[in-house]
């Protein structure tokens, strides 16, 4: 746009000013950024995969177990395209510290029903020939150093052994990247057979965690759920069916309203940074009226000082919010690294757009007032300085 | 005496600023020996008088530039109010589980399980722990203990309207001598072998449908509601019924935890011992402190580190909006504080009067954040994912020690933000300025 | 020399300005006729207060009389609305001011270019539209000076330059040298003065220094918002 240099030099006619006001509004949008970020991972990935999965666990309480003999009645439900089973471990590795989820699985159907695993077909059919085999997330193994053939030690805090040691060692035959980017998280488990968990564990046997069923028509998900539980209504172990997206929005709401408080603590910030970029702006457009007055003198209509002026303050923020949000991109491998893996999420798209669509906004509110004035200013008054 | 160059000064000034403000991060008591030295100098000395009459100069002058006031005010206080705010939420966590420990009760578990819902012991071995040396009895010889069972149940959280996991304890009937703070305040403790439970206040106010009267689904049977206890720490987020008919319930036969009173807090190392002398034992004890601290530790731990993260970032917008304000308000006096250094008024004074008039925006921003986030937060119940999986109810508690930390922090942003500036205001060349018009 | 057919550039007639400010009402014009031949260098003096620069600010359309009428090359300023005289006034109108009125962020080139970013000119064209106005006042070697890097009479010998890029119908200009010293005053006199006889600029100027009304080819006198006489 021809008229770019003329807001640059309005911008930065007091370097130090707009520096300054330009780093307000970068650590307000790195803020931002961060903060986004972890709502978004918290509330369940938008991707498509897993519309087809739903999880069926006990009605009573999360850590009911659910009897074996439900899976052939489950899987003979019309619309039920296959089921898998699986069950919680909660062994830790090395130190409490280091957790990460360990769950026992039916390998062959959990691969299946799970086509997100991708990993090589050797290490997918040594996975399903060992008992004791275990496979691992790319990110989990990266995390400890893990190479295929190495044996893992975990130690068990629900399920020791019928000698009563508590010592699970399996052998790693396979790691597994997830499909798609939006599921990274996927990759901070570690799987391993059932056969092999049934034999070693002390108590529970014949019983499974939670059934993942697939259904062959998404749109009729909610019908097969309510099926299933028709099924087993009334006996001694009911069931609970969900969406497997509901399931695992239930959990984080359970942890609390996240994006409550992140709206709450960003809504701090942006009141602020309105405030303070609303100070400058009304500053800097005060200091240059006789300016603003000669531009009219010359010509420059009403609409174009007004234009010209919002202009100014949106390219303020987005200059300072792009910034920000770049800055917040930058340090996420920093924070991953720093909490040992613990803390891996990524910048999605959506948070970028808000980003963008916020900058805009408290640019043209920022803006606004200063800009009426400056379309409103006589030309007379304003040059004889009244 | 050859002047050093401003850049230098510039440098050896930040850097004593810089030191200054690690200080008075680290240890409130700095702050205190500053201020009163402070005091002492603006009183007594020369210098400090001329500090004194031209901070008041620029006191006066406030009103009109009160727009950019405002913004180090505010910028400063809405740091403030979120550090404060998130500091209550780690520090009401934490005591919350903390206070349900103390040195006197030990909790035993079975071996390598971390919580009581991971764990299980059965008849036989409750037995042996509760006759174990150092567990204090009562009158009638009978061991001050309990053993108990947990499970989760899903109940409506009032604010979602979803299922959450609220804990039930089966708790055996040493279970009153055991936790004499536990109080019955309204209906009457559940009878023993009955289908009955008692709701703490926390569960209480976090879940709905549990009030006296109502009855509760526990594994497809109906169990009534009788009374409400209230024990001032986490046992208030939980639902408590006999520890015989929970287990029934559950289909188990046997105990997750045993919780007893020992004969005093050195008596530990000696029950300990004992229980890992026996081979018939594979357990794990622990006092109930140690325990409940291990609990809260890491999402305390979480907690605090967002808050500070979140905190040092909007305290870097802060100082810079702070620094912008400053250096702004020196460029519009600075015809008066040209005048003034003419007039014989030393460096000094006017970068001491600059500072203290950033030091006390800084300052009234540091009150108004911790005030409002007092108000609105001090108090306030959530309730999140603890220990056991299940759902903890806690308040936000804005303590002494929170709002000092606040204050602390203001006073720095307002220090980093007023330094420069007040350089400025010092070494601004006096003739240029005055003829500045 | 124009015969006595043909219509003058600029025509005042009747023309009168009243403040209102609350319950004071101020006349600073009183019926005041003026005709300005094309190619005409008017000088208009007075004592401060006499109107003179209200009265230039409504011939340049920065201002709307409050009686009477301005006719400018045939077109009625005082009927069009003020979306219609910022177009006016870009295209008919070049203003020079006392204090010069330049964008101290931009150099002297971008401020010369700054009425031409109205058109429709590419960014080459307007190059060198304003390139060659400074080149006219004599700063072609001072293009990417900012004005703060100009002396006062260079600085408003740049403004002379923007008032012109867009070969405006009509100079104005409100106490040119007030802010100057004698040598640069004489100067900048001196090129409007070249303005006017070489390439025919009709010019208006407002000033109070006699020694500056002698460059212009007529003056005329205002007191207390009336004509008084004529010095040609």
């Amino acid at each position: 746009m021809k008229y770019l240099h003329l807001l640059f030099a309005a911008l930065f006619r007091k370097k130090t000013r707009t520096v300054l006001t330009l780093l307000s509004v970068t650590a307000a949008f790195a803020l931002f950024g961060l903060l986004d970020t972890v709502r978004v991972a918290f509330s369940a990935p938008e991707t498509v995969s897993g519309i087809d999965r739903l999880i069926v666990a006990s009605r009573f309480s999360i850590i009911q177990p659910l009897p074996y003999a439900q899976l052939a009645r489950i899987g003979s439900v019309p619309g039920v395209k296959g089921v898998t089973y699986a069950n919680w471990f909660g062994g830790i590795y090395q130190d409490p510290k280091n957790f990460f989820a360990n769950i026992a699985v039916e390998p062959r159907s959990y691969l299946e029903l799970y086509p997100e695993l991708v990993m090589p077909a050797g290490e997918r059919e040594a996975f399903l020939k060992t008992r004791t085999g275990a496979i691992v997330g790319a990110s989990l193994a990266e995390r400890f150093g893990w190479k295929v053939g190495d044996k893992i030690p975990l130690k068990a805090t629900i399920f020791p052994h019928p000698d009563g040691s508590n010592l699970w060692t399996f052998d790693l035959v396979g790691i597994y990247r997830a499909g798609e980017e939006a599921l990274r998280g996927i990759e901070q488990q570690l799987l391993f057979r059932y056969d092999y968990f049934d034999e070693g564990r002390l108590f529970g046997q014949g019983t499974v965690g939670w059934y993942i069923v697939k259904v062959s028509d998404p749109d009729r998900a909610e019908q097969v759920a309510q099926a299933i539980d028709r099924l087993f209504a009334n006996s001694a172990d009911e069931t609970k069916t969900q969406g497997e997206r509901d399931f695992q929005r239930s959990f984080a709401k359970q942890i609390g309203d996240i994006g409550l408080i992140v709206t709450a603590i960003m809504g701090a910030v942006f009141f602020t940074l309105l405030l303070l970029t609303g100070n400058t702006m009304a500053q800097s457009i005060r200091e240059r009226i006789p300016e603003l007055a000669v531009l009219k003198t010359i010509g420059f209509s009403n609409p174009t000082v007004l234009a010209l002026v919002l202009s100014e303050s949106v390219l303020l923020l987005t200059l300072g919010g792009l910034c920000g949000l770049v800055l917040a991109r930058l340090s996420l491998p920093v924070i991953r690294t720093a909490s040992g893996g613990q803390l891996d999420v990524a910048m999605r798209p959506e948070t970028w757009l808000l980003g963008l669509g916020l900058m805009s906004l408290i640019g043209v509110a920022v803006g606004l007032p200063p800009a009426w004035r400056a379309m409103r200013l006589r030309i007379v008054d304003a040059l004889a300085g009244r | 005496m050859p002047r050093l160059p401003d850049s230098v000064r510039t440098a050896a000034a930040v850097l004593l600023a810089t030191a200054m403000c690690t200080a008075l991060l680290v240890e409130p008591w700095v702050l205190l020996v500053a201020v009163v030295g402070l005091g002492s100098w603006l009183a007594v000395s020369s210098s400090g008088r001329q500090a004194l009459a031209v901070t008041w100069t620029g006191l006066a002058t406030l009103p009109r530039r009160i727009g950019a006031a405002s913004v180090v005010v505010v910028g400063i206080a809405g740091v403030v109010g979120v550090l404060v705010a998130l500091q209550a939420m780690a520090e009401g966590f934490r005591a919350t589980l903390n206070s349900a420990g103390s040195d006197q009760t030990a909790i035993v578990l079975r071996a390598g399980a971390n919580t009581e819902l991971s764990s299980g012991l059965d008849r036989t071995a409750v037995r042996l722990v509760t006759q174990a040396p150092g567990v204090l009895r009562d009158a009638q010889d009978v061991p001050v203990a309990s053993a108990e069972v947990v499970v989760v149940a899903n109940v409506p959280k009032r604010s979602t309207g979803t299922d959450a996991n609220v804990e039930i304890r089966g708790v055996g009937p040493g279970v009153w001598a055991l936790r004499p703070e536990v109080h019955i305040v309204d209906g009457r403790p559940f009878t023993p072998g009955r289908r009955e439970l008692i709701i703490g206040t926390g569960a209480l106010r976090q879940f709905s449908g549990l009030e006296p009267g109502n009855t509760l689904q526990l594994n497809n049977q109906p169990w009534a509601v009788v009374g409400v206890f209230a024990s001032r720490d986490a046992h208030e987020s939980e639902i408590w019924g006999d520890a015989e008919s929970v287990a029934s319930a559950y289909r188990r036969n046997a105990f997750q935890s045993v919780t007893l009173r020992l004969t005093g807090p050195e008596a530990f190392e000696r029950f300990k011992a004992a229980l890992s002398a026996d081979p018939r034992l594979r357990v794990d004890a622990e006092t109930t402190r140690s325990y409940y601290s291990k609990q809260s530790e890491q999402l305390t731990r979480i907690i605090r580190v967002l808050g500070f993260g979140i905190a040092v970032i909007m305290a870097f917008g802060a100082a810079f909006g702070a620094l912008n304000t400053m250096y702004a308000a020196v460029a519009a006096r600075a015809r008066e504080i040209a005048t003034l250094r003419a007039l014989g008024f030393a460096g000094l004074p006017v970068v001491v009067a600059v500072m203290l008039e950033t030091m006390l925006l800084a300052c009234v921003g540091g009150l108004i954040g911790a005030a409002v986030a007092w108000g609105v937060f001090n108090g306030y119940t959530v309730s999140t994912l603890g220990s056991n999986f299940s759902q903890v109810v806690f308040q936000f508690r804005v303590t002494p020690s929170i709002l000092v930390q606040g204050l602390q922090w203001a006073l720095v942003i307002g220090f980093a933000g007023g330094l420069l500036p007040a350089l400025r205001a010092a070494t601004l060349p006096v003739t240029a300025a005055l003829r500045e018009s | 020399m124009e015969t006595a057919t043909t219509p003058p550039l600029v025509a005042v007639q009747g023309v009168s300005k009243v403040y209102v400010r609350g319950t004071q009402r101020l006349e600073v014009l009183h019926h005041v006729d003026l005709d300005i031949p094309r190619g005409d260098f008017l000088a208009l003096m007075g004592p401060s207060g006499s109107g003179k620069t209200t009265l230039l600010n409504m011939i340049a359309g920065l201002d709307v009389p409050t009686e009477g009428s301005i006719t400018v090359a045939g077109t009625r300023i005082d009927r069009l609305s003020s979306g219609e005289l910022a177009r006016w006034r870009a295209a008919h109108v070049g203003f020079v001011f006392q204090f010069y009125n330049l964008l101290p962020a931009l150099s002297a080139l971008k401020n010369v270019e700054l009425p031409l970013l109205l058109t429709r000119l590419s960014a080459a064209r307007r190059r060198r539209s304003a390139s060659a106005a400074l080149e006219l006042v004599g700063l072609k070697d001072r293009t990417a000076h900012k004005p703060g890097e100009l002396s006062g009479g260079q600085q408003q010998r740049v403004a002379i330059a923007r008032a012109i890029v867009s070969d405006p119908t009509l100079l104005v200009c409100d106490e040119p040298t007030g802010d100057l010293d004698r040598q640069s005053a004489e100067d900048v006199l001196t090129l409007l003065q070249r303005l006017n006889r070489e390439y025919g600029k009709t010019m208006i100027m407002v000033t109070h220094d006699p020694k500056a009304a002698e460059f212009a080819q007529r003056t005329l006198h205002l007191d207390k918002g009336t004509l008084v006489e004529q010095t040609a």
